[in-house]
């Protein structure tokens, strides 16, 4: 019987509270507070509410039938949490987040942001909840992902670029537990990924954890069975937890997450931490890490700002060890491809984090026979890439 | 006894509040750091707080975030900062801290930093994101070698976990002075005067206070309350600002000269 993290937020050797003392109490009055709302059915009704009535929960199980014949194998399924509000699954966690926060009277909420997606979705809570949101964003992901910059600033949000380090996820995480230390009294601290110290990836799973269960009620419904396998991209790997936890215990079910290899693991240009990293602490939590020899974090790349992360939830580090969930790793080159050809065999514009676990999918379903199923997370919409995968293609945009 | 404990006695007896300056060692490079060193201790110095750069400081503001990047753009390595202190060992018995990360240490692997540390004459560890709740894994090779973990206590801890965390504390106890990063803002003494105070109280070692104090006025102020305290960002400002000039030396040393007259 799984059941981790343990007492101390430790996924086997991974996850733990690696924060600065100012933090600690913080984060005890975060657990305690979050214990709380887990237990109480009011809590969990009203986010059950919100899900359906604001997310528009729940979201369809989609048989991509021109997908399936074309790659001549598995029929696959998309869990589309593209057609959430917000475009994205983020705003299944920032949701729960922010009841959170209103619960233990916090009236300002901080997120950092990389695709700028979860900085939405923050942004977008705040605003319905009447907090103050301030949102730490890479200047390079701000030059990125402007649509997202002004969709955040639309909702009220303050957008503060970060330039120190490589200017992208990582640098804005480090800047957000800055602020939090400096504000911790009266600021809620919305982490959008499975990573950062303890409750944080218990937390967030759990409020991703809806992809799952409904993705495995779907699948039962449609099929009368379980799938072969579940795939998810994993940048700090939220969507993908949320998708792995409720199969965990189907030990039928192969869980398949898929790590940026930007231009090549070779290359050294990619964000493939348990594919290439090793075990650090960075965060608030330890995890596989990409790193030089001494320890010093080194720059991820990614395609997708998304993804452009250097290490991966502890969780999923775990599972990797465990040989419960593989991980595998798809190029910006071969995530161009699959955004394109589900573009044009679906109708349907995917994210470039989620063209990674679709790309992966265009790898796996023509070795499986045509009765195996596939059930693949779209964790988000394509929009907020159109200037990104243009300059790929070398298309000039206005 | 060891060079902490003797220092901090031999003050005592003399009523005087320690100095800990705090500089990055390899900004601008180790040779540069070890004059500094140097300069420090003749100038007033009791303890030496030596920053080993990491790529990611997330409790650290931009003058000390600066300083980290240029002692790694110099190529800083923490077995190069061990070469430097042993050859540093030779010359002064000054205590000395290192104080970090925790990723650059567990690269390198606890176990050997542990002995290869006191073998180069360290006297103590001070890692900023390892709370006591996550030590225990390298607080035993720590012990066995000698090397004093030193706890940092924040203005958030609540009494219970502050009086916890005392009892088992090593060396000194680090005060941080303010909810937030290095050098940002400036310590407001009435604030945390009570604090220190109940600490000292129920701490079996000495406590110094860090964060915010950048003026000998400042520093003297605390000093009236506190056993000893740190100043790093408005060193580091000067390491920054004369670099390898050979005015830097003169420069550190009057900052430094200046602050501990005020601690007298």
């Amino acid at each position: 019987m799984y059941s981790y993290p343990d007492g101390n937020g430790h996924f086997g050797p991974f996850g733990g509270r690696y924060v600065a003392e100012t933090l600690m109490p913080a984060l005890e009055e975060l657990e305690q507070a979050y214990r709380d709302a887990r237990n109480d059915p009011m809590f969990q009704q009203d986010f059950e509410d919100y899900l359906h009535q604001y997310v528009g929960r729940p979201s369809p199980l989609y048989f991509a039938r021109r997908l399936s014949e074309h790659l001549g194998g598995a029929r696959i399924y998309l869990k589309r949490e593209d057609l959430n509000h917000t475009g994205a699954h983020k705003v299944n966690n920032t949701v729960g987040q922010a009841l959170l926060a209103r619960r233990m009277g916090k009236k300002r909420v901080i997120a950092e942001t990389g695709a700028g997606q979860h900085g939405v979705a923050t942004a977008t809570v705040a605003s319905l909840f009447g907090m103050e949101c301030e949102v730490f964003m890479g200047t390079e992901d701000i030059r990125r992902q402007s649509l997202n910059v002004f969709r955040m600033k639309l909702l009220g949000a303050k957008v503060t670029g970060v330039t120190s380090g490589t200017a992208t996820l990582k640098d804005a995480m480090n800047e957000a537990i800055r602020h939090w230390v400096t504000r911790v009294r009266d600021t809620f601290y919305v982490i959008g990924t499975v990573a950062g110290p303890h409750p944080y990836p218990v937390m967030v799973r759990d409020f991703q954890s809806v992809i799952g269960e409904e993705t495995r009620r779907q699948i039962l419904q449609a099929e009368g069975r379980l799938p072969d396998y579940a795939v998810a991209c994993i940048g700090g790997g939220s969507n993908a937890m949320g998708l792995f936890y409720p199969f965990l215990a189907d030990e039928s079910v192969r869980l398949l997450g898929v790590e940026a290899a930007g231009l090549g693991i070779a290359s050294g240009k990619h964000a493939a931490s348990i594919g290439a990293g090793r075990v650090g602490v960075l965060h608030g939590n330890k995890t596989f890490l990409l790193q030089d020899e001494h320890g010093q974090i080194d720059h991820a790349h990614s395609i997708s700002a998304g993804l452009d992360y250097p290490g991966v939830g502890p969780e999923h580090a775990h599972l990797h060890e465990l040989g419960r969930a593989e991980y595998q790793a798809v190029s910006d080159g071969e995530a161009l491809d699959a955004f394109q050809l589900l573009t044009r065999l679906e109708g349907i514009i995917p994210a470039l984090e989620s063209a990674h676990a679709i790309a992966q999918v265009v790898k796996l379903a023509p070795t499986l026979r045509r009765d195996q199923l596939i059930v693949v997370c779209l964790s988000g919409r394509g929009d907020k890439d159109i200037h990104t995968v243009a300059e790929a293609m070398g298309v000039e945009l206005n | 006894m060891g060079r902490i404990q003797a220092t901090f006695e031999r003050l005592k007896q003399r009523n005087e509040t320690a100095l800990i300056p705090f500089i990055t060692a390899g900004d601008p490079d180790l040779a540069t750091t070890e004059a500094i060193i140097h300069a420090l201790v003749e100038n007033g110095a009791d303890l030496i707080e030596l920053g080993f750069p990491f790529s990611d400081p997330m409790a650290d503001g931009p003058t000390i975030q600066a300083s980290s990047e240029r002692a790694l753009a110099a190529g800083t390595t923490l077995a190069g900062i061990l070469e430097m202190i042993a050859r540093i060992r030779r010359h002064t018995n000054v205590p000395i801290v290192l104080m970090g990360y925790y990723n650059p240490l567990l690269s390198y692997g606890p176990e050997r930093f542990a002995a290869d540390a006191a073998e180069a004459g360290v006297d103590g560890l001070l890692l900023v994101d390892l709370p006591a709740e996550e030590s225990a894994e390298i607080l035993g090779c720590l012990q066995q070698a000698g090397i004093c973990l030193i706890q940092l206590l924040a203005p958030t801890t609540p009494l219970p976990r502050m009086r916890r965390l005392a009892a088992v504390a090593e060396g000194f106890i680090y005060f941080v002075s303010m909810t937030g990063v290095t050098g940002v803002s400036q310590v407001d003494v009435d604030a945390i005067r009570e604090q220190v105070l109940a600490l000292r109280e129920m701490s079996p070692v000495p406590v110094a206070v860090g964060f915010g104090i950048s003026t000998p006025a400042a520093a003297s102020a605390v000093g009236n309350f506190a056993d000893a305290v740190v100043v790093g960002s408005a060193l580091v400002k000067v390491v920054a600002a004369y670099g390898t000039s050979p005015e830097l030396a003169l420069r550190v040393g009057s900052l430094v000269r200046s602050l501990k007259e005020g601690l007298r």
